[in-house]
């Protein structure tokens, strides 16, 4: 586990990886994009407003997603104090926010002229909401101390306690009666959405983990960076 | 020109699927240029440490 604790090693390994991501993020997102709004057919029921779900759902995937990558970052930061790993949970938290908010409001975007109201205080949305409030919580305990390992450290704890929340999110549908409908992708039997819709959905998913890959990398750089800042500064205070 | 017309119309639900791709483009892009120049701007900085200072980066530590 050490092994990668290395910034040196990450900012090498970062240096191929993020050409990569961001050259796989132009390629799905440009034919994601003309799959889902020129090629793939309206919905039967649903008629253009379907398209919506060619973002609304690879945000709201990968609102979990991040999540989940922050959750496994705080206990390996808990457990081991691995400093990369808390670096990688503080990058991710505004990323996630933001997949949560374009999940949130594109869905109220879906929801107005398929259920007649841009909101319901269902479970499905209810639980996002939720995590969209623990994203900016642990946004906010991060920074909310003079001491950045205290910081780290609180956040780590709330990152782990709200990740009860992600089984809720994803299982809302089965256990309550919810406006939003059930999964149609990732559920046992197999996806049942036809491959002209399920096709550009894939392919926006995989840009959309792209974007994530990519700017994660960004904004890990960014604060390897101001880490070096902050120790240079505090070297010449000493010396 | 109908054909344009016609997909920009998208069934007539277009006030509910152009701002919600756009708004996606809005949020996602912005993170994606805040993020970038603070990358930029940050390593830059760095970079511009006299070389003694620059031997304090974290690059041999755990």
């Amino acid at each position: 586990m050490q092994r990668f604790a290395n910034p040196g090693k990450f900012l090498r390994l970062a240096a191929v990886v993020q050409p990569v991501a961001i050259t796989v993020l132009a390629m799905s997102l440009v034919l994601g994009l003309i799959l889902g709004l020129v090629v793939a057919p309206p919905d039967y029921q649903q008629g253009d407003t379907v398209r919506i779900m060619y973002v609304h759902v690879p945000a709201a995937w990968m609102a979990l997603f991040v999540y989940t990558v922050m959750a496994v970052a705080s206990a390996v930061t808990l457990i081991w104090r691995h400093p990369l790993a808390e670096i990688a949970a503080r990058a991710s938290a505004p990323i996630g926010a933001c997949f949560t908010f374009v999940a949130l409001a594109t869905g109220s975007l879906w929801g107005k002229p398929m259920w007649g109201t841009w909101w319901v205080w269902d479970a499905r949305l209810t639980s996002v909401l939720v995590l969209f409030f623990l994203y900016v919580g642990y946004i906010a305990l991060a920074n909310a101390f003079d001491d950045e390992e205290r910081g780290g450290r609180a956040a780590s704890i709330l990152a782990l306690v709200g990740f009860v929340n992600v089984p809720i999110i994803k299982f809302s549908v089965d256990w309550w009666n919810t406006l939003h409908q059930p999964a149609s992708v990732l559920k046992i039997g197999g996806p049942a959405i036809d491959a002209s819709m399920l096709w550009p959905l894939l392919l926006m998913a995989v840009a959309f983990k792209a974007f994530y890959v990519a700017v994660l990398i960004m904004r890990m750089r960014a604060e390897l960076a101001e880490r070096r800042l902050r120790v240079a500064t505090l070297a010449g205070a000493q010396g | 020109m109908d054909a344009i017309a016609t997909f920009l119309s998208m069934g007539g639900y277009w006030p509910y699927v152009w701002p919600a791709f756009a708004l996606t483009a809005a949020v996602l892009g912005g993170l994606w240029l805040v993020s970038w120049r603070a990358m930029k701007t940050r390593e830059a900085e760095a970079d511009a440490l006299p070389s003694r200072r620059r031997d304090a980066r974290p690059e041999t530590s755990p």
